[in-house]
């Protein structure tokens, strides 16, 4: 049974990719954040002997204050000082400031970084620096003179670590209604025992007239789960329509093919299509070789889907899951092929080629509310209750997002902001 | 049977004969049609101008073959400015058809600029990771890419000696095609690490970077083939992707012509039908 | 117990990567990273399964003398050849003059060109064939679609030079993808958003879970 281990390696990937984060990246969408806080920094170059006299050496930088940056593991300090009074264009005595870190206000000193004269921050994230020790810092300002250590060290500074990142408020708030919704509307449809609403969808009803056609002409269906691995939830939730496809294509005693992008989503897709075989009540008919392995590589991939579309000649080409380039190719070949189509896809910049050359097309979350849809499942058809009421609150707060803003109040966008 | 007639039963290998030479022609015999830099190309150009001399870029080059005439010359130029402006390059790979074609790429624009690898610009080569590398590049760059593509240990070139994470740089150059790309590293990246980006992008994903245009979150955008060459009218070269401008000009005036005509003659078969 | 222990750790990962979203903690922060780069590995392994299945397959249809076996000996010789030469070149196999590179910048990138500029003639047969004007609705994204192709093009901006800058297709164009282009896509990505979400949500919890492990 690999299926599972492909649902763990999928949990671990999916929050990097495309699960949690997502809230930050609907609500993203308008915030536009301010420009963050870049220290240039030079080499740290030995600096060079003061010529005799000639230049004075610069004044000292004052006033070193450290915060420990929030919302982190402990890994970084920030530092802020005042520019030594001859740090200016005209008299051009300083050249840039040291770094220095110790753990003891008496040295001895190491060197963090240096950075250029005007610049008066600093964020101590070196590898070398530890949570929970204490160090003390100095600013050495450098110019063609020599070096003038600051008169005073600062600190103890100490980098801590925190147990929730405060930006990020916004996120869980939303993250947590998100859920409580989809799991409220779970409840109570299992709780009332039958199906709430849910609107037609013509591609997903196509689907099986489509199987239908096939079997009636004699060929196979073509089944194509988009070009991604299994960390795109679209790859995810084309595998699970596929479990209700090739049940179908069991019951109509019609061969299906797979083609498949990566080996991950090739082991699932395998499991799925003997499923449902299985839950046809067909397992014998089950060929091992309707699910292949293709290429990751997108047009060795197409070429040898397109193949697959001239020589065996399915009559219904299903096309879910995440595309790129090769949706108008696949789609034009099939129409040249006589088949019918049917496409679904979350990126918005194939849909198009989708809708002009298939049958029917699925548009973004369409696609994810597929496998509710053909299971009828009161669960599954209440996740889906759920996310639309979430679509209801992003509504509301993109038009009062708009009205505060346009009346120069910015609490809600600050809010939504997240780091 | 009338012209009409004939053109609904029109063998589509004719069309592709007529895009075929619609495009080898200008680019034979180029127009030289004139170019209006957009907004969003401006806003590009500007944004790499902006940035100090001496200060790090990073630049992530995520295509392959398939989309090197759209990329490519936005690649070239952009490399092209940066180094003009002295700045210090660092170029990663996170799509896995691109290495050796960057590489190339990357060899060939310091060479012409007097640029010396290692010291002006380096070429951390490809990972293996999408989203996953983006954001172990947040902890740590030397980590993430411990040697650059010809093998070299990063700590000891002098242009990574800075290079930490992504707070080391004053900007993101994203200049991609598809998965991973733009759209995630304004994801992952520009929402968690708040590093300015601009990106160049393949002509059909240009649309959906709109939004994140919009919202400040991208900087600047090149669009495909025509944002390539309105970049190189703003730098006043003419590489690449301008000598090609003539011939998209050409193929876009046919595919409309290709929608009138198709409609046409769909119309004179459905009188017909019903006559 | 078979079903119940894959699910249970689905669960307990999935949500404790949602929790390292939120929680800088080393206590979580390690793990997650290094469950992130595990996961990374395991993937890259996969292709071994790939690999082997690809092999397998073509073989036996090489073996069966199925009608297209000559193509599959083609893409088995392909396969073979590369990775061996890879294996041979070692970890150099992409530095200049290697045979990797020679096949990567003589048949790798030629092929992948040609198949994406396939597009460009796919574009106007569809164009043709498919793009009827048969409602108001379809009349408008055709309007839309003209301005735009041609406003992308100098020769846009070149046959409108003569209006206010303003209202050249260059400007519309622009107009175009950057309100009504731009509204409907951020509907569609807001929607897509979600259902990620909740399918994603339905996988950790286990509400799929018939169809992810297989069984009834």
């Amino acid at each position: 049974m690999l299926s599972w281990r492909a649902a763990l390696v999928l949990a671990i990937l999916a929050p990097a990719a495309g699960g949690a984060p997502t809230a930050a990246r609907a609500q993203g969408q308008a915030i536009i954040v301010p420009p963050p806080v870049i220290q240039p920094s030079r080499p740290a170059a030995p600096r060079p002997p003061a010529p005799a006299g000639a230049v004075p050496s610069p004044r000292p930088a004052r006033g070193l204050t450290w915060k420990d940056v929030p919302d982190d593991a402990g890994r970084a300090i920030d530092l802020q000082w005042v520019l030594s009074p001859d740090d200016t264009l005209q008299r051009a005595l300083v050249q840039g400031y040291d770094v220095m870190r110790s753990e003891n206000p008496g040295g001895p000193w190491t060197l963090v970084d240096s950075v250029a004269a005007g610049v008066d921050a600093y964020r101590d994230q070196s590898t070398s620096l530890r949570r929970n020790v204490a160090y003390f810092y100095r600013i050495d300002a450098y110019g063609p003179g020599g070096v003038t250590p600051q008169g005073s060290v600062t600190g103890p500074a100490i980098a801590v670590s925190q147990w929730f990142n405060h930006t990020r408020w916004s996120a869980l708030a939303l993250t947590m209604l998100f859920f409580a919704f989809v799991l409220f509307f779970i409840q109570s449809a299992q709780g009332e025992g039958r199906k709430p609403f849910v609107r037609r969808i013509p591609g997903i009803d196509a689907i099986e007239e489509a199987i239908g056609r096939a079997t009636e002409m004699g060929r196979p269906v073509l089944y194509v789960p988009g070009v991604q691995d299994i960390d795109e939830m679209q790859t995810v939730q084309s595998l699970i329509v596929l479990e209700s496809v090739a049940r179908t294509t069991a019951r109509y005693q019609t061969p299906i093919k797979v083609p498949v992008t990566y080996p991950i989503p090739f082991t699932i897709a395998q499991e799925m299509v003997k499923g449902g075989y299985l839950q046809a009540g067909r397992p014998e008919q089950y060929d091992p070789d309707s699910v292949q392995f293709v290429s990751p590589e997108q047009f060795a991939y197409v070429a040898a889907v397109t193949g697959i579309m001239l020589r065996d000649r399915p009559a219904a080409h299903i096309f879910l899951g995440a595309f790129f380039a090769e949706s108008l190719l696949l789609a034009e070949t099939g129409f040249a092929t006589g088949a019918i189509q049917v496409a679904g896809t979350a990126n918005a910049n194939q849909l198009p080629f989708f809708v002009v050359a298939c049958d029917y097309t699925l548009i973004g979350e369409e696609l994810f509310a597929a496998s509710a849809y053909l299971s009828g499942e009161p669960k599954l058809v209440g996740s889906l209750k759920g996310a639309d009421l979430m679509k209801l609150v992003i509504v509301a707060l993109v038009v009062a997002g708009c009205l505060l803003e346009s009346f120069g109040h910015h609490g809600l966008t600050q809010w939504l902001a997240t780091q | 049977m009338s012209a009409l007639d004939r053109l609904a039963r029109l063998d589509r290998r004719w069309i592709f004969l007529v895009t075929g030479l619609l495009v080898l022609i200008p680019l034979l015999w180029p127009l030289n049609l004139p170019l209006t830099p957009a907004p969003p190309v401006r806003a590009y150009h500007d944004a790499i101008a902006s940035v100090p001399p001496g200060s790090h870029v990073l630049v992530s080059a995520d295509f392959d073959p398939a989309a090197r005439p759209e990329l490519e010359p936005m690649l070239r130029t952009t490399l092209r400015q940066l180094l003009q402006r002295r700045c210090k390059v660092v170029v990663v790979v996170l799509y896995q058809g691109g290495p050796l074609l960057v590489d190339q790429i990357v060899r060939d624009v310091a060479a012409a600029q007097g640029a010396v690898y290692g010291r002006d610009l380096v070429n951390l080569g490809f990972k293996a990771g999408n989203e996953a590398v983006m954001v172990l590049m947040g902890q740590s760059i030397p980590n993430t890419f411990p040697r650059d593509q010809s093998g070299a240990d990063v700590r000891t070139l002098p242009v990574m000696r800075d290079v930490r994470n992504y707070s080391s740089f004053r900007l993101l150059v994203s200049i991609a095609t598809g998965y991973p790309g733009t759209k995630e590293y304004v994801q992952q990246v520009q929402g968690r690490f708040h590093i300015p980006i601009v990106a160049g992008v393949t002509a059909v994903t240009a649309p959906t970077m709109y939004p994140y245009l919009q919202s400040g979150q991208l900087r600047g955008l090149l669009g495909g083939m025509a944002g390539a060459a309105e970049y190189e009218r703003l730098m006043n070269e003419r590489g690449a992707a301008s000598r090609g401008m003539d011939a998209q000009s050409l193929a876009h005036v046919f595919v409309a012509l290709c929608i009138v005509l198709g409609n046409l003659a769909q119309r004179a078969r459905a009188r017909r039908e019903e006559g | 117990m078979k079903r119940e222990l894959p699910l249970f750790v689905t669960a307990v990962v999935g949500l404790f990567m949602i929790l390292s979203f939120f929680v800088p903690h080393q206590l979580v922060s390690v793990p997650a990273d290094f469950l992130q780069q595990s996961a990374v590995i395991v993937v890259a392994f996969g292709i071994v399964l790939g690999g082997a299945n690809l092999l397998r397959v073509n073989l036996e249809a090489v073996v069966k003398r199925q009608p297209d076996w000559p193509y599959r000996l083609v893409l088995i010789a392909g396969l073979l050849a590369t990775v061996v030469i890879g294996l041979i070149e070692g970890r150099d196999f992409q530095a200049l003059g290697t045979r990797s590179t020679w096949i990567y910048d003589q048949i790798y990138a030629p092929m992948s060109s040609a198949m994406f500029a396939l597009l460009a003639f796919f574009i106007a047969s569809a164009a043709f064939r498919a793009f009827r004007v048969r409602t108001v609705e379809a009349g408008l994204l055709a309007l839309a679609a003209f301005l735009v192709m041609l406003g992308r093009v100098p020769i846009g901006n070149a046959i409108t030079g003569w209006l206010p800058s303003g209202l050249r297709l260059g400007a519309v164009s622009e107009w175009i993808l950057r309100v009504p282009q731009n509204a409907a896509n951020r509907a569609i990505l807001i929607g897509a958003a979600l259902g990620v979400m909740a399918t994603g949500l339905r996988v950790i919890l286990g509400i799929e879970r018939s169809y992810l492990s297989g069984e009834e």
